[in-house]
């Protein structure tokens, strides 16, 4: 099934996904709505589950705040694919269990607003009639993710 | 096998004689910090998702509150109260008031060799001292407070060569956004950036701290200096013995080698939304570049050597007025020191607004923050869209000297002593 994409630039940092002033709300449930403000302040609204996130390099540079990917994920997005991630931004979205796909050729591929098809298993995504082979993860933190994240692996660990 | 002074420390943490890059091991962690911008979702994920909660080794666990403290607002209030009941109930050593967590660190706890964990971004500053810290999220946080350990993935080093000295009038700040500048934001994604050389042994402990600190801004996992007599001596003046002093062995892998005359270094500023948006103080100055505030603190740039800087600047002239001068040290140390030696004083006098040591205008969500298309020239650590305030507003970056100076001329300018 085909999703609805939502393209970003390079260095989208962690400021744009959600500002500082919203970080003390006292849960996920209420800061959600602001997530990329900066950028679009209507995405929250119209961002629907099972929406891509497209961006190019270095996506989620700066801040070491874990809200970021946890609104993308409580959004329902089901991914995010980009050319490169900063890397706590990465390593924070495998341990909220929220897919984060290096893929270098789907970027110049596929328009904002169009559609992607993502295929986790197969390690591939398809857009406008092309299949784009994404960077596999390491299998210690695909565990991670396929647990569901760092809390249901830990929890698993000491069952 | 030959490895980097990161690659040792990775080794030591995880009981192990050798690694090598892309090798994921898992770690015991020497010590993990958290602070108020995400304790209070660290506290609830412990009481709501975890089967076993528990936490390994609670003296190895420090909680400081440094963003938003005093608490601005009710719902902060009830953040630093889970934050503040959490530490109370678990035996965890709680700071409130006392600086900026990084500082707080950096003067209380950090020893060469060490593995730590932040959940913070800036927590690469512990290099300064030959320690690998490092920036992580709140569930990392979790998972290493309740295990007393996690899992790396051993980074690649590039090596800085440093040679030679700063010039008068030039700080480390300029050399780390030169730096950076060169290399780019993304430049040394998950890599350790290593210094070395007699440039960086030249440095003080205070310098090392800017440089380490900001390497996060060009993606790095870790920012290491090699320590030297230099961290021991510090380390013994605040009650601790540096047992660890790694350094890479000579035939050890490098990513990539960068060599930097200190002598070249200039002053710098660097232009809004981004941390690599560099340019030289002397072709920036000329466009007179009008200011609406001027900010001198953070992890960055708050300790006595830049309050220091900024005093000589600024003593016996006046902040422009239309220029809001707000000045945070970065520790109730610092803060302290400062009043003996004048200069808060100076500052005061000069006009500047003296705040409670805290991440104050760096993080612009305290006090201090910007309106709609305002300019503040800042020691921050960052000058993303609307890091400081509203989204129109803009972030320029520079030196405490420079900062300082603007704020008397009301425009982006330099020291003009110099």
């Amino acid at each position: 099934m085909s999703n609805q994409v939502w393209k970003f630039h390079n260095d989208v940092d962690t400021d744009q996904i959600i500002a500082s002033q919203y970080l003390l709300l006292p849960d996920i449930e209420s800061m959600k709505q602001y997530t990329f403000e900066s950028l679009d302040p209507t995405f929250a609204d119209k961002v629907h589950p099972g929406d891509i996130v497209v961006a190019g390099e270095n996506f989620g540079c700066g801040s070491s705040r874990e809200q970021a990917p946890s609104f993308l994920k409580a959004l329902g997005v089901q991914a995010v694919i980009a050319i490169s991630f900063a890397i706590i931004f990465y390593r924070n979205s495998i341990n909220i269990g929220l897919p984060v796909i290096v893929c270098k050729d789907l970027y110049d591929n596929v328009e904002d607003g169009g559609e992607a098809d993502l295929d986790l298993t197969a390690g591939t995504v398809t857009a406008n009639g092309k299949t784009f082979t994404c960077t596999k993860l390491p299998e210690y933190m695909q565990n991670i993710l396929s647990a569901g994240g760092l809390i249901s692996f830990l929890n698993k660990e000491e069952a | 096998m030959s490895m980097t002074l990161g690659e040792k420390i990775i080794a030591r943490a995880a009981g192990v004689d050798s690694v090598k890059p892309n090798d994921i091991h898992t770690v015991t962690l020497d010590r993990m910090m958290s602070n108020d911008g995400t304790t209070h979702l660290t506290v609830d994920m412990y009481h709501n998702k975890l089967k076993h909660p528990q936490i390994a080794d609670k003296d190895k666990v420090v909680f400081i509150m440094d963003h938003n403290v005093p608490a601005e607002n009710p719902k902060t209030a009830e953040a630093h109260k889970k934050m503040r009941n959490f530490a109370s109930e678990n035996g965890i050593k709680l700071y409130e008031g006392q600086g900026i967590c990084h500082q707080i660190m950096m003067e209380d706890y950090v020893c060469p060799g060490e593995l730590i964990f932040g959940a913070d971004s800036h927590t690469t500053t512990y290099g300064a001292l030959g320690a690998f810290g490092t920036g992580v999220g709140c569930t990392d946080f979790l998972y290493a407070m309740t295990t007393g350990t996690s899992w790396v993935m051993v980074p690649e080093t590039i090596r800085f060569n440093l040679h030679g000295s700063l010039r008068e009038g030039v700080y480390a700040r300029d050399l780390i956004l030169t730096i950076i500048g060169d290399i780019g934001a993304n430049g040394a994604n998950y890599k350790i950036m290593e210094f070395s050389g007699d440039g960086a042994h030249n440095l003080s402990i205070d310098e090392r701290i800017v440089l380490c600190n900001l390497t996060v801004e060009a993606g790095a996992k870790a920012g290491i200096v090699e320590p030297d007599e230099k961290v021991v001596e510090y380390c013994k003046a605040h009650g601790r013995e540096a047992v660890h002093m790694f350094k890479s062995d000579e035939d050890a892998t490098f990513a990539a080698v960068y060599d930097y005359d200190l002598s070249k270094i200039e002053p710098v500023v660097v232009r809004p939304d981004f941390v690599d948006n560099f340019a030289l103080l002397k072709d920036v100055k000329e466009e007179k570049i009008t200011i609406d505030e001027a900010f001198l603190g953070s992890c960055n740039n708050g300790r006595l050597v830049d309050l220091r800087a900024a005093a000589e600047v600024v003593k016996g002239k006046k902040i422009h007025p239309n220029v809001r001068f707000i000045v945070a040290p970065a520790s109730k140390a610092v803060y302290i020191e400062a009043l003996k030696e004048g200069i808060i004083t100076t500052l005061m006098e000069a006009g500047a607004m003296i705040m409670n040591c805290n991440c104050s205008v760096c993080w612009g969500s305290c006090q201090g923050v910007i309106g709609e298309n305002e300019v503040l020239i800042s020691t921050g650590t960052r000058n993303f869209k609307g890091r400081a305030g509203h989204p129109t507003s803009k972030v320029y970056m520079a030196s405490a000297a420079t900062v300082a100076a603007s704020a008397v001329a009301g425009y982006i300018t330099g020291n003009t002593a110099e």
